[in-house]
């Protein structure tokens, strides 16, 4: 535990960047995946079958690979992707190439959940809360709006949730592909410290429980602000 | 699709018609980027025949199968089966009537899921097996034994869940009929929720055999491990990685698979049982769906 308390500041640091993954590519991958919902659900045949194979492939693919495809693949085939042209610092951190591709690959992974949460909360909504919208004489944009739509988000909320506790604990595999988060930080104290290995890992688990317990809080939070009583 | 949605009407022959140009705009669009695609893989050389040469070598197919497939099924296996017994023991405890059981098993499940897999592997590795001097069964029980952990917490609450959807009288009928807890739970509600569950511990395999490639972490073993010497050797980075990733797809498709056709021989038409992620209730009710006679989810 001395090791943890020692280097306090550098433990903070990691889970900052932890932080900085998970809300990046929370936004990247809820917009990437709101698209990608809309394609799977939509009238027209060819974005709906691109939008299937694309969820059918990530979600069956280890996010190991596609962080390796980032670091070692991508860049060969674009330049561009090797994310040289990143350097931003803000306040202490520091994001280059390495924490770019990790947030592509966690975007590009997540979106594909984020996806299937969206579409299964269209999907709960019944045929007849359409059909009763309709019957009254509301327009296609009431429908989607005062109707459907409202039914289907507060659905799709628990399994938005789920989809982003788990990107919570999957930013954890950025640590080994070079960013400085909290399970890198945690992979080279225990390296470094021996003796403190349980101890090390309480703290650094603590960590990453006391993160998911505040992302599932404000889901639950959300759930009760928008449940219909 | 023709078939009227809950989110457009059936459209008519105009709609129709309108639906097929964006259908045939978007198809263009699709074919123009995945021919770019296409041309910058040929123009950076990674669809030379040297660089797959390997992927039809038998040496080496035999090592991806049989190196690095089978190892990794069988860590997948392995884990699942650990995954099953520690899923029961903690699962049934959090059911249990007294809270002394029951909390300490409630704390070791959320605890295993919310923990991540990378930091269970790195402990393990380090910490557990630490002594052990193969370096290849090192990572192989750190491995399992992570998974074991995580899967096992996950399948706790699928168990709990699976034993929870056994009708209420049956417990009941066998409570009045003078059977003690111990047989209530073993000959009653086990057997029933079993069929329940199947389905899902295979579901729970994907997520599995996902996570045996985090043993990255450490040492590596398995389809993830064996893809480095080749691309090292043949400096074939991408049409590895292709590869590589094309086998995983393939086995989780075939698992997933099996896991739909159980569900119906089992359980009939409805979806596998799914349980919500750390601190949510579990059976969520969904107060909106009241008084709505469509069908709300399962």
């Amino acid at each position: 535990m001395d090791a943890v308390l020692d280097n306090f500041d550098v433990v903070l640091r990691g889970f900052g960047y932890t932080i900085w993954l998970f809300l990046v590519s929370a936004v990247i991958s809820l917009v990437i995946g709101t698209l990608l919902a809309a394609a799977r659900v939509g009238p027209v045949a060819v974005l709906r079958m691109f939008a299937t194979t694309y969820v059918t492939l990530v979600r069956n693919t280890p996010l190991v690979i596609i962080f390796l495809f980032f670091q070692l693949g991508a860049g060969k085939i674009f330049d561009w992707l090797r994310f040289s042209w990143v350097d931003v610092h803000i306040g202490g951190f520091d994001f280059t190439s390495f924490f770019t591709a990790a947030v592509a690959s966690l975007s590009l992974y997540t979106s594909a959940f984020v996806c299937e949460a969206l579409r299964a909360g269209v999907n709960s909504v019944s045929l007849g809360q359409a059909e009763a919208a309709r019957a009254i004489g509301l327009p296609f944009v009431g429908v989607m709006s005062q109707v459907v739509l409202p039914q289907a988000f507060r659905a799709a909320l628990p399994p938005l949730a789920s989809t982003f506790i788990a990107l919570l604990k999957n930013t954890s595999v950025a640590g080994v592909f070079g960013v400085l988060d909290a399970a890198g930080r945690m992979k080279g104290f225990t390296n470094d410290y021996a003796d403190q290995r349980w101890g090390i890992f309480l703290a650094f688990a603590l960590g990453y429980v006391i993160l998911v317990e505040i992302v599932s809080a404000i889901a639950i939070a959300l759930e009760r602000r928008w449940r219909v009583a | 699709m023709s078939a009227p949605g809950v989110l457009y009407d059936a459209a008519g022959p105009a709609t129709r018609a309108r639906h097929r140009i964006y259908s045939i705009v978007a198809g263009i669009a699709l074919v123009g980027v995945v021919a770019f695609l296409v041309y910058r893989m040929s123009a950076t050389g990674q669809l030379e025949y040297e660089k797959w040469e390997p992927f039809l070598t038998p040496r080496y197919i035999e090592a991806i199968l049989i190196d690095g497939l089978l190892v990794t099924l069988q860590m997948a296996f392995s884990a699942i089966i650990g995954a099953v017994v520690f899923g029961l023991f903690f699962g049934i405890g959090k059911l249990s009537e007294h809270t002394l059981v029951r909390w300490p098993c409630w704390l070791v499940v959320e605890f295993f899921r919310a923990v991540p897999v990378i930091l269970l592997i790195i402990f393990c590795f380090y910490a557990v097996f630490g002594d052990t001097d193969e370096l290849s069964r090192r990572t192989y029980w750190a491995v399992v034994m992570a998974l074991t952990l995580y899967n096992g917490a996950v399948l706790a609450e699928v168990f709990r869940a699976g034993i929870n959807a056994v009708p209420k009288g049956q417990a009941e009928a066998a409570y009045a009929i003078g059977m003690r807890k111990t047989q209530v739970m073993t000959v009653v509600l086990l057997p029933q929720a079993v069929k329940i569950m199947i389905p899902a511990i295979i579901s729970q395999m994907v997520v599995a055999l996902k996570d045996t490639s985090l043993g990255y972490v450490v040492a590596g073993l398995g389809l993830t491990r064996i893809a480095k010497p080749i691309y090292t050797t043949f400096f074939n980075h991408v049409p590895t990685i292709i590869v590589i990733g094309g086998m995983y797809v393939i086995v989780n498709l075939l698992l997933t698979a099996l896991a739909m056709y159980v569900q119906r021989r089992l359980v009939g038409e409805k979806k596998v049982l799914e349980v919500a992620m750390v601190g949510e209730q579990t059976p969520q009710p969904v107060p909106f769906h009241k008084g709505d006679t469509g069908g709300g989810p399962a």
